[in-house]
């Protein structure tokens, strides 16, 4: 495909995402909109205003939501990083059966799993608790990362490593100093992927959260089954707002076009 | 600061494979440039990297300056190693490289930063300090990597065929490189290369290694001129051999009783000549021969001659003009003929 082929594919791509957002945009900031209009015959700020009440919950769900979703992504790449080492870095025997069993939590419906994560919560005290959720989130995000970070650690042939420690780096030195800001990339995106993951939760939320906890998801599917589409707009709008963001944080750190930092073909892992 | 190195009874396996290396013994002097030549695969860079302290050897010791090094870590052995890659840090600068070793060693960074200036200079990579190593080439790399390991003023210098990678005239200049940063700073030195001509223009001493066994530990003149085995003299280009039975200072052979310089035990012996020590010209130790072949190389000329049912080598220099066919008288010179098999 020519330079100019490549531009129009890219157009009709940033059209497909971009469409879905054009009604959205507009029920978000339309104050009267009636059949069959094609364009709101009034505005207004109604629905943002919403968004930013101090009394309205959408402030603290949001609060909530970007905890979680940090405190996941960094507690996925704090487990997933020794797994995806152990799995991407060396050889060893049995090792599709433990790839298997991380990757067990994506294949069995979250709903099977987290019924029986329930009752342990309950008996914990977990349940119905920010900490719940947070812990509950980790059962999708951490083989996601897991296997990105394996595919990163499958780059690095640990020669690099070898070097700094014939020039006097410790174990740890060489890890901290050599591996860590190889893999920076990867872990980023990595993180960015657990977040966004955490992010989008509502089954595990409700299920662990019992309402207690309260996150944008939550507050947006609510919404959606009440009667109120210019709130429910403005919702789905501040809730795709860091997906948009993430993604373009992403793409910096990948510089797609140089190389493909932390994703690997299922190959690698057969 | 250059220290002495031994190895002793050194083997090595990888899981069950066949030992990459098998009762390696030897002993590099404080200030000596011992070059580890042998073919890919011989056991080499794995000898290198039990040196290092990468590998620990399955059985045997390492020692330096008498105290075993077995059990310590690679960091704490100050054998700083040349890769075959320059294997440079890709996230840091030129100058950082450089400095990494003693800032692992606690040092401030504008000490290590002016010491990696001073190593980069030494190694005439000054001009690059500032640069990323993604910017340099191939050769520029490998002085950076040269320089990062020489600041580190390391007891053992271990470089792992750092110059197989880079074009014959810049392999050229890197010997140059290495030859006048170890005469100046005195390191010894461990250099792995499958390329014999390396060896000697590098090498005080050549351990020559086939399949994880010392072959022949000796200066380079020795594999030319009293090379131990048909395998080592085939290595250095010996490829002419001679079965004869050695009677006191002469052996009876196919091509007629050929005179020794020094005598030969008595038995079944085989004898080598170098190519280029062959004559033509009559006199002791001469016979008769026809040319079967000849190869033109521009600076010299190899023949084969045929005598009584064996095949010699000869390489003469381009004046000498034969044709295939032509009959000649060569000759053996006593000095040259060397007894084979003898044991060290």
């Amino acid at each position: 495909m020519g330079k100019k082929g490549g531009n129009v594919g890219l157009a009709l791509v940033a059209a497909l995402v971009a469409v879905p957002f054009v009604p959205l945009t507009l029920w978000a900031f339309a104050g009267e909109w009636r059949f069959p209009d094609l364009l709101p015959t009034a505005w207004s700020l109604r629905g943002v205003a919403h968004l930013v009440e101090p009394g309205g919950g959408v402030l603290g769900a949001t609060l909530n939501s970007v905890l979680i979703g940090a405190a996941t992504a960094a507690a996925s790449v704090a487990v997933g990083m020794p797994a995806g080492m152990a799995i991407g870095g060396y050889q060893w025997r049995f090792k599709g059966v433990v790839i298997f069993f991380i990757l067990l939590p994506i294949l069995v419906p979250p709903l099977a799993s987290t019924m029986g994560v329930h009752v342990t919560f309950i008996r914990l005290g977990l349940a119905d608790t920010l900490p719940g959720v947070f812990l509950v989130h980790l059962v999708p995000t951490v083989p996601y990362t897991a296997l990105i970070l394996a595919g990163v650690f499958a780059e690095r042939t640990g020669e690099l490593e070898e070097a700094a420690r014939t020039l006097g780096a410790s174990p740890w030195q060489a890890f901290l100093r050599v591996t860590l800001p190889g893999v920076l990339p990867g872990v980023a995106v990595a993180g960015l992927f657990a977040f966004l993951i955490s992010w989008g939760q509502y089954v595990l939320t409700l299920l662990i959260g019992g309402g207690n906890v309260v996150t944008l998801p939550m507050l947006l599917f609510s919404a959606a089954s009440g009667n109120d589409p210019v709130v429910t707009s403005a919702l789905a709008l501040a809730f795709a707002l860091p997906a948009v963001l993430a993604l373009v944080l992403a793409l910096r750190v990948l510089k797609p076009g140089e190389r493909a930092g932390g994703f690997v073909g299922p190959g690698k892992f057969s | 600061m250059s220290a002495r190195l031994e190895l002793e009874n050194v083997s090595h396996r990888y899981g069950n494979d066949a030992p990459a290396l098998e009762k390696l013994s030897l002993a590099v002097e404080p200030g000596e440039l011992v070059a580890l030549l042998g073919p890919s695969g011989c056991g080499k860079t794995t000898a290198l990297k039990v040196v290092a302290g990468l590998l620990r050897p399955t059985a045997g010791d390492v020692r330096v300056d008498g105290r075993s090094v077995v059990g310590t870590p690679p960091e704490r052995r100050e054998a700083a190693m040349v890769f075959q890659k320059p294997l440079l840090f890709p996230h840091m600068g030129v100058t950082e490289n450089v400095g990494f070793g003693l800032r692992m060693r606690g040092a401030r960074k504008e000490e290590a930063g002016r010491k990696a200036d001073e190593a980069l200079r030494r190694v005439r990579m000054e001009g690059f300090a500032g640069r990323s190593p993604g910017e340099l080439s191939g050769g520029q790399q490998q002085r950076v990597a040269l320089a990062r390991a020489l600041v580190t003023e390391p007891r053992l210098l271990l470089l792992d065929e750092p110059f197989s990678a880079l074009d014959a005239n810049l392999r050229e200049e890197m010997r140059d490189l290495v030859l006048r940063l170890q005469r100046e700073g005195g390191h010894t030195t461990v250099f792995v290369t499958h390329d014999q001509e390396e060896a000697v223009v590098l090498a005080d001493r050549i351990a020559l290694i086939f399949d994880g066994r010392l072959q022949m530990y000796d200066c380079p003149e020795a594999f030319y001129d009293r090379p131990a085995t048909r395998e080592v003299a085939r290595f250095f280009g010996a490829t002419n051999f001679i079965d004869g039975r050695a009677n006191d200072g002469s052996v009876r052979t196919p091509l007629g009783d050929l005179r020794l310089e020094g005598t030969a035990p008595p038995g079944e012996v085989t004898l080598t000549i170098r190519p280029e020590a062959v004559r033509l010209e009559g006199g002791e130790n001469s016979f008769r021969a026809r040319v079967s072949s000849t190869s033109y190389l521009g600076t010299q000329v190899h023949y084969e001659l045929r005598a009584a049912g064996t095949t010699l080598r000869a390489a003469l220099p381009p004046h000498v003009r034969l044709a295939v066919g032509d009959e000649v008288t060569a000759r053996l010179p006593a000095t040259s003929l060397w007894v084979l098999d003898r044991r060290f």
